[in-house]
């Protein structure tokens, strides 16, 4: 698989994500943002998590506005799969090319820590290596990761199996830790190529580091 | 011309923010506070003097940029 890596000014997952990919044997290649256009035959497209433009305005607002994010928008609307991570969901959000926006976390903290998360929807190019309602452990590090819909906006999450993650307890009962709309932890657009989490996949490879569940995660694109 | 820009989160948004600086203020001994709400202020200011002009091309930036109006909304004066 090939997989285009973009990077902003204060992006910083971009050398963990290629780390990622290239650990479950994949090729990768770093995206300046000011580029036109992706890298050809692009099997996947991921923006990475940071904090581009120093998070100004309002997370992602400005990246969205990017050279590249139009060659983004065009590969996902021809098909192409996307994945945001953290900023990189908050960044696609901003671009409408997913639903919903993130706002500051309820209490206003930046949360960082090890956090457990409910597997919602499987059928999808992201989480069909995972089981339905089965527990992920998954690092989380973000201050806007609360994410919010309004009430039809929701309902269609719902209806069309959107709802990828949610937050939730060591037994899987979902749990807003930040005041996410229905703990919506991830989701994906409608046509289910385009994905966004703010839990970060790329940094759960190694149980020596917490967490293995990352690597099931991105497998899924390998599908 | 000079317009100013103010960006809320939208009634029905929890702002969380807002509503800390409301615990703070309830803490510190000050009555009768019903909301607290904090947004942000932009000044742009503009070549033009036209002010219908400046009106719709700040409405168009807070629609493109400014104003994220899935969970925001924004008022514009116009000086």
């Amino acid at each position: 698989m090939k997989v285009a890596v973009l990077r902003f000014p204060g992006t910083n997952c971009e050398f963990d994500t290629q780390y990622a990919f290239e650990k479950l044997g994949h090729s990768t290649e770093l995206v300046w943002h000011e580029e036109n256009s992706l890298p050809a035959e692009s099997d996947l497209v991921v923006v990475p998590g940071g904090f581009s433009y120093g998070d100004y305005l309002r997370s992602g607002s400005i990246a969205r506005f990017s050279p590249v994010m139009k060659a983004v928008a065009a590969y996902a609307n021809a098909g192409g799969k996307v994945l945001g991570i953290c900023n990189g969901f908050q960044i696609l959000t901003e671009a409408g090319l997913l639903p919903g926006a993130l706002k500051r976390n309820t209490n206003l903290h930046f949360i960082s820590k090890h956090q457990t998360l409910c597997v919602v929807s499987t059928d999808n190019a992201f989480l069909n290596q995972c089981k339905k309602g089965e527990v992920l452990t998954i690092p989380i590090a973000h201050a806007d990761g609360n994410y919010y819909i309004d009430e039809a906006g929701l309902l269609e999450l719902e209806a069309n199996n959107q709802i990828l993650l949610r937050y939730a307890d060591a037994q899987g009962n979902s749990m807003s830790i930040n005041g996410s709309v229905s703990a919506i932890a991830g989701i994906c657009n409608k046509q289910k190529n385009v994905f966004g989490l703010m839990p970060h996949p790329e940094r759960a490879l190694e149980a020596i580091l917490g967490s293995e569940d990352g690597v099931r995660m991105l497998k899924g694109f390998e599908a | 011309m000079t317009a100013v820009v103010n960006v809320f989160l939208k009634e029905g948004v929890l702002d969380p923010q807002g509503k800390a600086a409301h615990h703070a203020l309830d803490s510190l001994g000050f009555e009768g506070i019903k909301e607290v709400r904090i947004g942000k202020q932009i000044i742009v200011t503009l070549e033009t003097e036209d002010r219908a002009k400046a009106e719709a091309e700040v409405k168009e930036m807070c629609e493109t940029l400014l104003a994220n109006t899935v969970i925001e909304e924004y008022t514009i004066e116009i000086a």
